[in-house]
Order: C-alpha cells, then sequence, then structure tokens
C-alpha cells in the first residue's frame, strides 16, 4: 500500500485554495464568473450547456463514478451540475464555499479526458465545460497549491520543473557523455541549425529520469536521424498552464516552444511520450496563438517510433519477451488517434501483447492526467481510490497473462505507478521507449 | 554593421577540403563558415572526452574537455563554449577568456562583433560576462539575455526576491526584476521575460506581469499605466527611443508606442515587430483572422496570407521593401512586398536584400540540397550545406559559401550572372 487511505477522508489542507478563498468576497466572484462567461465563452458553452437533456449516459464514462460506487456527485452531468450551471442559473452570485468544492470538482475530480463527449447522445464536450470552470478559479486565484506553483516555475523558465537555463544543456551533455560510453560516438547534437528534427521532453526528463534522454539518443543514433536539441528555454513542451486555466501563459510557453523550432530551421518536432504535453501543442496552446494547426508538425513519440520500426531504420535484436499489455492514453489516442501505431509498435518490440479491456478511445484514464496528479499529495488518495475501476482492469489483463503495462505518457506512468501500487497489481510499468533501447540492435556500441 | 569592403571581392572561387578532416578525427560535426567566406570550422573529436576546433584544416592549439556553440564572430573570429577541468568559458580564435566558471552559454555578439558576450554561473550564482569580464552583481537566477546592438550593454531577468518551492503567494508578491550591467532596477515584477536595451543603450524595456493577470511594458523599471491581459516583447524606435509593443486588448491584439495604440487594426495574434532602419516604418508577422499569417506595414497587413507561419522579416536598407519567409503545410516560400516567388523550397531562410535594394537573395534547401534563390532564380548548384549569401558592398557581387562534393567553396559570382 503507498499510503493509509484514511487520509482522504480528512479535510483538504491546500495553500493555495485555502489562502485565494479567504480573500474572495461575492461581488468578485460574481464579477469574475460573468466577466469569463461574457468575454471568454460564446455559442460553445451555451450550445453545451442548452442542448444536455441530463439523460445520464455520460455517466458510465466516468471512471470517478464507476470508481465510487456510481455515486452520481462523481459523474460528468453532476460536476457540470454542482459547478456551471449553479454558476448560470445563479448568474455568477455563489459562495467562497461554492468556490471551494468547485475547485475541488474541476481540479481534483475530472482529469479532462474526454471519455464522456463519447458516451453523450450530443457528443458534449464536459472537459471543455471543465476547463471553463478552472478557468474562473485561475482568475479567482484559488488554484491548488502544487500545481500553481508548477505554472509559476513555467513562467520563470518556460519549464515546469524550475530547471535553470544552464542545468538544461548541462544535463544533455551529461546525458550525451554516459551514452558514449556505450556507444563512443553517439552525439546530442545541440543548437544544430537546419536539423530535420527538433527533439523536445517535458522537465521530469532532465530532472529526475535524465535516462529517458539517454535512451531517446540512442535511439536517433541508430536510426541515423539528423536531430537536434535546443539549448535554450523553449526546450519543454509540457504546459501546466494549459490546466490551470492561465491561457496566457500557456500561449507563452507554446509561442517559445514553436519559436524554437522555427529558429532551428527544423521541419518536424519529436517530442517524448508524453500525452498532456501532445494536447497542448497539437490542440491547446497552439489554438489559443492562432495557428489552426501546429505551425511545425509535431510528430509525437508513439508515431515515430512507429515510423523507425515501419522503415526499418531500428531493428529489433531480441524482442522483449514478458507478455505487456498496453494502456492508450487518453490525449494521444482520444486526442491524437494513435491507437492502432501504439499497436504496431507494441507488437513490433514484444513478444506477446495482451489487450485490456476497454481499451484504445474507451480506454479508462489513468486519473492522473489534466493536472490532477499535478495537484499533489494532498489528493493522491482520491485520485487513486477514484480509479478502483482502472485497478480492476489492469488485474483483468494481469489475469489474462499481462506481466509489463507499457503506457506511453509521463501522466498516465506515475498515475498507474501509484495504481499498481496501491491496489498491489504487481505489473512493471514501462515507457516505449525503455523496451525499444532495451531491444533493438546497437550496431555502434561497444557491446553491440 | 559590418564593413565588408575589405573582403576579396575579386577572386571567384577558393577551395578547402572538407571531407577528408573525417579522415583525421574520430568525428567531424557541424561546419561554420566564417562571414567573409575566408574560413571553415568544425568541432572535432580528437579522442575520447577530448575536442578541438579544425579551422581551414588546422587545429587549434589546445584540446579541451568540451567544445560547443562554435559559431563566428560578426567580425570574423571564431567562438566556442570550452570546458576544461570541469569548469567553463570562451574561448576565441583558440584562447580561453581568462576567467572560468561553473558554466557558461547563450554566446551573443554586437552587430560588428567587436563585444561577445555570455551567460554565467558560479556556484549557483548568475550573471553576465562580456569580453571576459563578468557583472560585479550576481543572482539567483537569470534568463532573457540581452545584449544591446553595439554590445556594450547587457541585460537580463533577475530574482532578486527569495521564495521556496511551494510558496506561491510569496511569489506572487513579485522576486523578479531587470538588471542592466548587472545594476537591477528597484521595481519588483511577478516575472519579467524579454526585453530589449535602447540604442543609446541608457534604457532598458521588458515585458513585465505585475500579477497572475495583469501584464504591462516597463521601461527602466517604471510600468507603463495602463495593463493588459497580455503583451509580447518590446522594442525600441531606432531614432527617438519610444518603446513599441504588442498588447492584447479585448481578446484582440494591438500595437502600443509608450502605452498609446498605434494601430487602427486588431489582430488574432501580433508579433515580432521590426522597424525599418530609418525608423519611418514598422512591421510585423500578424494573423488577420483566425489561422491565416501574414506581414502588416504600419498596421497594413499583406493581402496574401499562409496557413502556418510567416518569420524572418527583413526590411531594405532604405525600408521601402519587405521580404519574408512564409509556410504552408511542408512548403516554405519566399514572400517580398507580398508577392510570393515561384520557386518553393523545403526550407528558406532569412532573405537578404542587396544594398541598392534591387536584389534578394535567400538561402534555401529542397530534397536535402541548399542553394541559394535570387529574385526567384534559383542557383543551379546543388550543395550539401550552404549560408547566407552576402551581397558586396556596391551590390554587384554575391558571395556564395558552401559545400559541395565535399570540399568547401567560396565564390565571387556576378549578381547578373544569376539574376539574368
Amino acid at each position: 500500500m503507498s499510503e493509509p487511505a484514511k487520509k482522504e477522508q480528512e479535510k483538504v489542507v491546500d495553500q493555495g485554495i485555502d489562502v485565494g478563498i479567504a480573500r474572495l468576497t461575492e461581488d468578485k466572484i460574481k464579477h469574475t464568473i460573468n466577466s469569463v462567461i461574457k468575454v471568454e465563452t460564446g455559442a460553445r458553452l451555451k450550445a453545451y450547456v442548452e442542448t444536455c437533456i441530463h439523460c445520464g449516459l455520460c455517466s458510465e464514462a466516468c471512471h470517478y463514478y464507476l470508481s465510487q460506487g456510481n455515486d452520481p456527485k462523481f459523474s460528468p452531468v453532476g460536476k457540470v451540475k454542482q459547478t456551471m450551471w449553479e454558476m448560470l442559473k445563479k448568474k455568477g452570485k455563489v459562495s467562497p464555499e461554492f468556490m471551494r468544492r468547485a475547485v475541488e470538482i474541476a481540479h481534483t475530480e475530472c482529469n479532462l479526458c474526454k471519455r464522456c463527449a463519447q458516451y453523450c447522445p450530443f457528443g458534449i464536450d464536459i472537459a471543455y465545460i471543465m476547463t471553463v470552470v478552472r478557468r474562473i478559479i485561475h482568475k479567482l486565484g484559488i488554484t491548488p497549491l502544487y500545481i500553481q506553483d508548477t505554472a509559476h516555475s513555467h513562467s520563470v523558465t518556460m519549464n515546469q520543473m524550475w530547471v535553470k537555463d544552464d542545468e538544461w544543456p548541462d544535463t544533455l551533455q551529461w546525458q550525451e557523455e554516459e551514452a558514449q560510453a556505450e556507444i563512443p560516438t553517439l552525439r546530442i547534437p545541440l543548437e544544430k541549425e537546419g536539423a530535420d528534427i527538433m527533439y523536445s521532453v517535458i522537465a521530469p526528463e532532465p530532472k529526475f529520469q535524465a535516462q529517458l534522454i539517454y535512451q531517446a539518443a540512442v535511439i536517433m543514433d541508430v536510426a541515423g536521424v539528423n536531430w537536434t536539441m535546443p539549448a535554450t528555454p523553449g526546450w519543454d513542451n509540457s504546459d501546466m498552464a494549459m490546466f490551470t486555466g492561465d491561457n496566457e501563459l500557456m500561449g507563452r510557453l507554446k509561442r517559445s516552444h514553436f519559436e524554437t523550432a522555427a529558429r532551428l530551421k527544423v521541419k518536424k518536432i519529436v517530442m517524448g511520450e508524453c500525452g498532456h504535453a501532445f494536447r497542448s501543442v497539437y490542440d491547446m496552446g497552439n489554438r489559443w496563438l492562432g495557428w489552426k494547426m501546429p505551425p511545425i508538425p509535431i510528430v509525437h513519440a508513439i508515431e515515430f517510433y512507429y515510423e523507425l520500426l515501419k522503415a526499418g531504420k531500428i531493428k529489433i535484436a531480441k524482442k522483449y519477451a514478458t507478455p505487456v499489455t498496453l494502456h492508450d492514453p487518453c490525449n494521444v489516442v482520444r486526442g491524437g488517434g494513435l491507437e492502432e501505431k501504439a499497436r504496431y509498435v507494441a507488437h513490433a518490440i514484444c513478444e506477446e501483447v495482451i489487450e485490456m479491456h476497454p481499451n484504445r478511445e474507451h480506454n479508462y484514464c489513468c486519473c492522473a492526467g489534466g493536472g490532477v496528479i499535478n495537484c499533489g499529495p494532498p489528493y493522491k488518495m482520491k485520485r487513486i481510490k477514484g480509479n478502483k475501476v482502472k485497478a480492476d482492469q489492469l488485474f483483468r489483463a494481469k489475469t489474462d497473462g499481462a506481466e509489463t503495462l507499457i503506457t506511453p505518457c509521463h501522466n498516465c506512468h506515475s498515475g498507474l505507478h501509484d495504481i499498481v501500487t496501491h491496489y498491489e497489481i504487481g505489473m512493471d510499468i514501462k515507457f516505449f521507449g525503455d523496451i525499444i533501447y532495451e531491444a533493438m540492435e546497437k550496431p555502434g556500441a561497444i557491446d553491440g | 554593421m559590418i564593413d565588408s569592403k575589405s573582403w576579396d571581392w575579386e577572386t571567384s572561387e577558393k577551395v578547402i577540403e572538407f571531407d577528408d578532416w573525417k579522415n583525421k578525427f574520430k568525428w567531424v560535426e557541424e561546419p561554420y563558415a566564417s562571414p567573409d567566406g575566408e574560413k571553415i570550422a568544425a568541432v572535432v573529436n580528437v579522442d575520447e572526452g577530448e575536442f578541438n576546433v579544425c579551422v581551414n584544416g588546422e587545429t587549434w592549439e589546445n584540446t579541451f574537455d568540451k567544445v560547443w556553440y562554435l559559431r563566428f564572430s560578426p567580425d570574423g573570429r571564431l567562438t566556442a563554449l570550452i570546458s576544461e577541468m570541469g569548469e567553463w568559458t570562451l574561448a576565441v580564435d583558440g584562447t580561453p577568456w581568462e576567467d572560468k566558471y561553473g558554466y557558461a552559454w547563450n554566446t551573443m555578439f554586437s552587430s560588428d562583433g567587436k563585444n561577445i558576450a555570455v551567460a554565467v554561473q558560479q556556484d549557483m550564482k548568475y550573471s553576465m560576462a562580456v569580453n571576459g569580464i563578468a557583472w560585479k552583481q550576481t543572482y539567483p537566477n537569470m534568463t532573457n539575455y540581452t545584449l544591446s546592438s553595439d554590445g556594450s550593454k547587457t541585460a537580463a531577468s533577475v530574482q532578486v526576491g527569495e521564495f521556496d518551492s511551494g510558496e506561491i503567494h510569496k511569489f506572487q508578491e513579485g522576486a523578479y526584476t531587470a538588471a542592466l550591467d548587472g545594476k537591477a532596477w528597484d521595481t519588483k515584477f511577478v516575472n519579467v521575460w524579454n526585453m530589449a536595451i535602447s540604442p543609446d543603450g541608457k534604457s532598458l524595456a521588458a515585458e513585465v506581469r505585475l500579477n497572475l493577470y495583469d501584464y504591462t511594458i516597463a521601461v527602466n523599471g517604471k510600468p507603463w499605466d495602463k495593463t493588459y491581459t497580455s503583451v509580447w516583447e518590446p522594442i525600441f524606435h531606432p531614432e527617438n527611443n519610444t518603446v513599441v509593443a504588442p498588447v492584447r486588448v479585448e481578446g484582440k491584439w494591438a500595437m502600443a508606442e509608450d502605452n498609446k495604440l498605434i494601430w487602427d487594426r486588431r489582430f488574432v495574434q501580433l508579433w515580432n515587430q521590426v522597424f525599418s532602419p530609418d525608423g519611418k516604418k514598422l512591421a510585423a508577422v500578424v494573423a488577420p483572422s483566425y489561422g491565416k499569417w501574414t506581414v502588416a506595414i504600419d498596421g497594413i497587413p499583406w493581402k496574401v496570407t499562409f496557413r502556418d507561419l510567416v518569420t524572418d522579416l527583413a526590411f531594405s536598407s532604405d525600408g521601402e521593401r519587405l521580404a519574408a519567409v512564409a509556410k504552408e503545410g511542408e512548403t516554405w516560400k519566399i514572400v517580398v512586398d507580398g508577392k510570393v516567388w515561384n520557386n518553393t523550397f523545403d526550407m528558406a531562410w532569412k532573405p537578404v536584400f542587396s544594398p541598392d535594394n534591387q536584389y534578394v537573395a535567400s538561402r534555401v534547401e529542397k530534397k536535402g540540397k541548399y542553394t541559394v534563390v535570387l529574385n526567384d532564380r534559383v542557383w543551379s548548384h546543388k550543395c550539401e550545406a550552404a549560408w547566407d549569401p552576402v551581397f558586396s558592398p556596391d551590390g554587384n557581387k554575391i558571395l556564395f559559401r558552401t559545400i559541395e562534393n565535399g570540399n568547401y567553396y567560396r565564390r565571387i559570382m556576378p549578381v547578373t550572372e544569376l539574376a539574368g
């Protein structure tokens, strides 16, 4: 067990919410709600609100609802009822305590995974409505502390982990040196203008998981890719500001990312195995800035590995022998349509792939994404208990023989680690990159 | 600006063997050509953990533990960031600066190349160093490094307040400001981002965030009295020192000069503004409507728009003409005075005007081969590498710097030969 369950019963202390709530007045709340709704929303919100017939078909889609004994307050429509509908009905005249509950719902009881949109007969995107609620929360200054701190990091450093400007290239050079012990001629080319590809990652990689950069460098080197990494801010593709509703900061981060790629004159940006970052560069941040699509094409790692394997640019020396199951991250599968490419990669590198059910676009969320895990330890048990249905799904996959869980997304990786640990499922969790690195031929390696 | 009169504009062709370097070293990194085209250089690996720089086939006298960010200064000196015994500094033509640091990065050059600046960190304290001399002041963090055009002034965003991880409300009280030549403004802000130094070197303007919601421009520490929901980087007028920046007003972007809106139109996006050399015209990249991008001059957008990207604005020296690079799908285009060239490319670099402003040339790449296009006529050479073309001071000749068949070529050609 990762943490005692009783903690979750206690009132959560969150300075981000508590201090913010203490500063609120009902006038400020009313003005802020009405201002956001009037100025920043339009036909989309109106259509969603007026179209919903309260049928509740979305309920069965939500992992929180399913995991909490079908408690209607955890149903997607129930979350809207407790937040946006009430705000609209009362024309913004809601109390600070109402807003405290709205923060809990929008930030810690909804992952913005959009599974419910598929079950709605009208396709109402409830995640969008929750995003508007989060925008109001941001404007009121009551965002949970941990994710707000992450947004602050973004604002100063343009990355989510307070990685300083010198620490970034220093880390890449360290990883290059480490990798040269395995492949003596390997390079992580920094600031190589005119390379075909800029490789971008999220800040936890240089901060805590530098081996992922090492592995990516080995894959790039073996595949003979003409690639580069920037030595400047703009290297981090992540975006917690997108989840705090700080749209202006989200835009600033995405501009930095795309302008870095444009400065380096690359033809594509290949990004590591992260889901929310994909959403921020492929859907949200680019569009806030006025781009319909990314100005420099974005290729998620799943698609990149697919292309390399299909073209024979990397060859598998020995397939990963342990039976695996594959988790479909919401942002790259529901949001990016990469489910079949993920399966191509899984089958190309693993001896046995056992499907979990439901899967593909119907897969259950990890319950970490949408910024929920970034709200930090106060909500850990809520997140874990809010996803018992995922534990059940993984148990079934394990019963079918799966021993390793592949999840090509950082948030999913962390969230599922908590699920697997707490519910004692007993599965290894890996990125595709972990397995490719382990299974691939490395012709230039000392032991290759 | 570099005076290129003394360069060799007569010799039609000079060749330096380049591919054979690969036989001398374990590996040869991507090459760089000097502005005058006389030198070709690359970082080379001599042995395990031993790096050098090779220039025209000759290495620098000393090797280093690591060499990166090899770049020619505009005056032709060759610089690289180097590491020895765990310490970092900048080496100029093979000679490291005397002072060494925990880390050094982000090399910047003045327009004449005489002044070179880098960001430096020593014992987790940050400052900038110009020509080997660091600021007297240091800060616990520093970002957004800026060098004035003449290189006499440096500036950066610096942290001046203390807060621990998770102290979000302390952070929101403001812990950052800007420093000019190391001296910090008295005013603290929540954030300080991109900045510009005035042509006379006396003023510094920066994007600032006063709290999580209110953005404006601060000049010499004093914020404009009006705030906006967002702003982009300011620039100074080249003649009268006014500050111009895009500001977001009611969900659209407008251009502001000294806090007054100057263009009638509003845009879905507006950034990368640039003055003509005489300051009489102001151009910027704009999105007149969602998903459509172009250039606006003094607020009036070109009729032609592009789906993906417009970048690399370049004014002619008389300010009468403007060129840019645009992208649609996988196709990159050159646009001059609102007209799109017929030739398209897989990549295109910032266009260059001839001194008489009659010709526009650009480095381009197609199917992995590089060449130069001049007034929409593509030079027939398909090269393994190419650098930006350079016009002679009289505008009659053009300098090509390329790698072809493993050799580096410096060629001088009459402009008319390519222009037809």
